[in-house]
């Protein structure tokens, strides 16, 4: 059944401060129809951002909802679910707020295995100051402070993830949405912690310094460059080189910290209060 | 009727403000380690469960406070420790929660700086840091306890004061009272006074998260009851949705930001003035600073000198009206400080226009400031 967007959005905070052509409300509206399809109700969940573009998703949408400083939403999101264990917690973040400023709470967020969504909007710039380059930038790429290209190699978010003990990982992109909202469905029923990354166009503050002025020639790139994670089990790595792996890469089952740390307060109870 | 159970103790300071949390309903703690002030993190380790609550160790200071920003936001009363270098990275969220109105205390054992400075060694070098250090003009309360005892009240005192005015509070302790031992008489349980973040009575489609009451003080809902809304640390107008060009919002909401804390401001600022009824000079005092200063002033009287102390508990806001009273009655007002003159300004500006001084008296290699220096300076005032 269809799933009415408009439903779940604060329509009397229209308009939206996004650019024409900007991926950031493709992704917007596959977390919603995720959380619809997963079966919360608005009261339980509780959806927090930190700074830029991708921040701007949350006080849009009819949630529990509060933005937080630049790149700390996962740190802000980790006292508030243990602080509310019962509330499905998601945090919205993008390229610079995740992987950058907040990088290394991403990494201990993951390590932690604690119940948290995560959806990393990933449109390879900071497109909220006008244009600069992000750690996930592709390199080579022009922006407004790598006016001769970027000599920074980027790096895979997704791997960072994996290999920082998330137990549910997945990667998918603007053009390819109805995966994106398996994705991130799955990732809300996921026990743990969770992080979809979607790939997303930004062709005002990206695409016209990258050869690819309109959002449907970003489009088609996602398209012409995303390798399903299974045909690309089959592949070597040249002929990976330059492509997008999407779909179900991480699925594990392991301890969640709030879980475990029920089990603390309950072991300390038993051996008496102070 | 019940008996009243006072414990006595040999306690700690550090170990005091840790036990002084959970009796004023601190139930979360996330922390960083950073000397002097890791035992609190480690007896809230310990404990917390023991009460249902929550301890979490993150992986860096900015982490933390931001966890316990989001804990706050949960409805859970929250507290942190730390020291400068600690101190400084907490500053960010630390503004968040001045901005956003979210109660929360953060403990600054203070060491020397500046930088990572002396680690071990006390210091009073955080008193500009801890009303400024965050960007903006943000409200700060900041509380300040020269005994264990004190670090005890004032800990739940600061629980007190953020849930109260919901506003973040800063208690500014030191190396010397954070791991100093003495004997302590706790109170009874009954007689603590717990404050809780007042609660909103209208619906959901009535309530705006920001709409303040009389006191300029936003009633509270916890989310995920109903009352579905939002809180941004940009300008923001009383539904919690960003007006980041509102000119008129934005002055209303910084005016209310400091009102809320002004407008309690005889509550808040807490002064102690020991034989002060005819002083002649007078040493205005906080921290650990405070105990050489009460020795020096009962010195002085010895040798019938009239000297008194204005002992500050609240160093922000500024308690001037202690200061002010006394402006023409004493020569001088001797501020010894452990740091190269901070609160010495403040009392400089409360003397404007008053026939006393102000008259520092500074030390900062990581030495307290001895008795007899203070004595010494109380004698030299002609």
């Amino acid at each position: 059944m269809a799933v009415h967007v408009q439903d779940y959005l604060r329509m009397h905070k229209m308009p939206h401060i996004w650019c024409p052509g900007c991926g950031t409300g493709i992704a917007l509206g596959a977390v919603v129809r995720a959380i619809h399809h997963a079966g919360y109700s608005r009261d339980e969940v509780m959806v927090i951002t930190g700074i830029g573009c991708s921040a701007r998703t949350n006080a849009i949408i009819d949630f529990n909802t509060f933005q937080t400083t630049h790149g700390r939403a996962l740190s802000f999101a980790t006292g508030f679910k243990l602080a509310r264990p019962e509330m499905k917690v998601v945090v919205i973040t993008g390229d610079g707020d995740g992987a950058g400023i907040g990088g290394n709470h991403l990494i201990h967020t993951c390590r932690r295995n604690i119940d948290i969504t995560t959806v990393l909007i990933n449109n390879g710039i900071y497109g909220m100051t006008g244009g600069q380059y992000s750690p996930l930038t592709p390199p080579g790429s022009y922006a407004t402070t790598a006016p001769y290209g970027t000599i920074e190699p980027s790096f895979d978010v997704c791997k960072l993830a994996e290999g920082a003990g998330a137990t549910y990982v997945g990667r998918a992109t603007a053009y390819h949405v109805a995966l994106l909202e398996r994705l991130i469905t799955r990732a809300l029923k996921h026990e743990g912690f969770s992080l979809v990354e979607a790939i997303t166009q930004c062709p005002i503050g990206y695409g016209r310094r990258n050869k690819m002025r309109s959002a449907a020639e970003m489009l088609k790139w996602q398209k012409d460059h995303a390798v399903d994670v299974k045909a690309a089990a089959a592949m070597n790595p040249e002929q990976l080189a330059g492509k997008i792996i999407i779909g179900e890469l991480v699925n594990k089952s392991a301890p969640e910290y709030t879980a475990q740390y029920k089990k603390i307060v309950e072991q300390a109870q038993k051996e008496g209060a102070i | 009727m019940t008996t009243m159970k006072r414990q006595v103790k040999l306690l700690q300071g550090n170990e005091a403000c840790a036990m002084a949390a959970i009796a004023a309903g601190v139930r979360f703690f996330a922390g960083y380690p950073i000397t002097p002030a890791t035992e609190i993190a480690e007896i809230m380790a310990q404990e917390l469960p023991k009460v249902g609550g929550t301890f979490i160790q993150m992986e860096d200071e900015l982490a933390s406070m931001a966890a316990v920003v989001g804990a706050s936001i949960g409805g859970v009363k929250s507290l942190t420790a730390t020291s400068g270098p600690g101190f400084t990275l907490k500053q960010e969220n630390l503004g968040y929660a001045a901005m956003v109105q979210v109660p929360c205390v953060v403990v600054n054992v203070q060491r020397g700086g500046p930088s990572t400075g002396m680690p071990t060694l006390p210091a009073q070098m955080d008193v500009m840091q801890a009303r400024w250090g965050t960007h903006g003009d943000h409200p700060i309360i900041v509380l300040c306890p020269s005994t264990v005892y004190e670090f005890y009240m004032l800990t739940i005192k600061a629980v007190n004061f953020s849930e109260m005015l919901r506003t973040p509070v800063i208690v500014l302790s030191d190396a010397v009272v954070g791991h100093l031992r003495e004997k302590v008489v706790l109170p009874d349980v009954s007689e603590i006074e717990l404050v809780e973040r007042k609660k909103a009575a209208v619906p959901p489609e009535e309530y705006l998260p920001f709409k303040p009451d009389a006191d300029d003080v936003p009633s509270y809902v916890p989310y995920g009851k109903g009352y579905r809304y939002h809180m941004t640390s940009n300008n923001y107008d009383e539904g919690g949705y960003p007006a980041t060009n509102n000119h008129q919002v934005a002055e209303t909401l910084l005016r209310r930001l400091h009102n809320k804390v002004e407008k309690r401001r005889a509550e808040i600022t807490m002064t102690e003035e020991i034989m002060m009824d005819d002083a002649e000079v007078a040493v205005f005092a906080y921290g650990c600073t405070a105990r050489s200063a009460q020795s020096a002033v009962e010195a002085a009287r010895a040798q019938g000198l009239k000297a008194g102390l204005i002992k500050a508990l609240t160093l922000w806001p500024f308690p001037r009206e202690a200061v002010e009273k006394y402006g023409d009655q004493v020569k001088a007002v001797i501020v010894p400080e452990m740091n190269m003159g901070q609160l010495v300004g403040e009392v400089e500006r409360a003397l404007k226009d008053k026939q006393a001084c102000a008259r520092p008296l500074n030390r900062f290699d990581g030495k307290m400031i001895t008795p007899e220096q203070i004595a010494r300076a109380i004698k030299e005032v002609k």
